[in-house]
């Protein structure tokens, strides 16, 4: 009976999100940001239950699989199940970590593991040590003006154009660059 | 950083994006690196002196045709590997078969010579050449592709890196069969078949290491 409920939830989660991730990547702004918060919630869950031992990274990856499925998002196809495409993302964001901190792991120093044993559980629930402002200032100024512009002070393309002296489409260029550039200074902590 | 500011932040203004199929990109790229390959090979080998009366036989066709349903079963793959959750099972029979359909060939072919002929089928009079040229013709295609496949998004790095370096083995095959002066299906199976195999190997170690995004 239970495992009948938790299959009717799971496409439920399917429809909905899917729904919201169509609308989204046709360009309805609501939808898209119901459909990113929804996500995180899932996410959070999802890297929590694989991640008991390690509760500091669970936000960070929550952070980067969002941007990674942002930037990534013209490789879903809408024949396909949402969950699942998202999920291989998310998977992959993990098994990544995983490898990268095996590698970081060799070079610094032991100490650090046996430290995380008092590391709080619930400490770092949507916060990380990013900062979304100094993470910006080091992208070049053609990525970080229409960035700043755009994402954050909510300019439209052809304001932000106006006041930056860019075109439009190198203001949209700007914007897909930059937050790709983004991701990959999230992953250098 | 708050996650719902990064929330925020992602959907403000955000543009429409369509889907797109993922083999054109793949395709465009590949076929940029395959000219480039093409060039080299008639710089620095030329194309075979008969060329003109080859083209009118079986052999000269065949050793196109085998890399080229290779280069199309590799973009068919390639398309879903770079697809996060795309199901990648059953692809391997695209890559398969051209492979196994020229063995099968080789086998009547030897199976029919005398004894003594044998090796010569096999072995034909370039088989040194073959191999490595094949490999290093299939150089710049690969860093094409690799290029490409950075942008888009595998999450099966060894796979995408050993389908990648098929794809680009390939088309070096398809640049080389215009130097080539071999006829048997033989020496196809074997020599060219390893040439590939090179490629193939250094993306799926390399794959792992300069794919992640």
């Amino acid at each position: 009976m239970e495992r009948i409920t938790t299959r009717m939830t799971s496409e439920d989660t399917e429809v909905r999100l899917k729904d919201l991730l169509v609308s989204g990547l046709a360009g309805d702004a609501l939808a898209y940001h119901t459909f990113l918060k929804g996500l995180s919630a899932h996410l959070r869950g999802f890297f929590q239950r694989r991640l008991t031992g390690l509760p500091d990274e669970v936000e960070d990856l929550v952070q980067e699989t969002l941007l990674a499925v942002h930037n990534k998002r013209e490789t879903y196809r809408q024949d396909m199940p949402a969950t699942s495409w998202i999920h291989a993302i998310a998977h992959y964001k993990l098994v990544d970590m995983f490898r990268r901190r095996s590698r970081s792991d060799a070079l610094n120093e032991p100490f650090d593991d046996a430290l995380e044993v008092f590391a709080s559980p619930e400490d770092s629930a949507t916060e990380t040590r990013h900062d979304l402002v100094r993470l910006l200032a080091l992208l070049p100024d053609r990525q970080r003006l229409p960035i700043l512009h755009v994402k954050l002070e909510g300019l439209s393309v052809a304001e932000t154009a106006k006041l930056t002296g860019l075109s439009e489409p190198a203001v949209k260029i700007g914007v897909h660059r930059g937050l790709i550039a983004l991701a990959v200074k999230l992953k250098e902590r | 950083m708050n996650t719902d500011d990064l929330v925020q932040f992602l959907a403000t203004h955000v543009e429409p994006a369509k889907s797109r199929r993922m083999w054109p990109r793949i395709a465009l790229t590949g076929g940029g690196g395959g000219l480039l390959a093409l060039g080299l090979m008639l710089v620095f080998q030329g194309l075979r002196p008969d060329v003109a009366s080859a083209v009118f036989t079986g052999p000269f066709w065949m050793k196109l045709a085998f890399p080229a349903l290779l280069v199309l079963g590799c973009l068919v793959a390639l398309n879903s590997i770079a697809r996060p959750g795309a199901p990648l099972s059953g692809l391997w029979r695209w890559l398969v078969a051209p492979v196994l359909a020229v063995w099968a060939v080789a086998g009547v072919e030897l199976y029919g010579a005398m004894p003594g002929d044998r090796s010569a089928l096999v072995m034909g009079v370039s088989w040194a050449a073959c191999v490595g040229s094949v490999a290093l013709l299939s150089l710049p295609v690969l860093v094409a592709l690799f290029w490409v496949m950075r942008q888009l998004a595998p999450t099966r790095l060894a796979v995408a890196g050993a389908c990648a370096g098929l794809l680009a083995g390939a088309v070096g095959a398809l640049a080389y069969a215009l130097h080539c002066p071999e006829t048997s299906a033989s020496f196809l199976g074997l020599w060219y078949v390893l040439g590939m195999a090179m490629p193939l190997a250094v993306g799926a170690l390399l794959g792992p290491r300069l794919l992640r995004w």
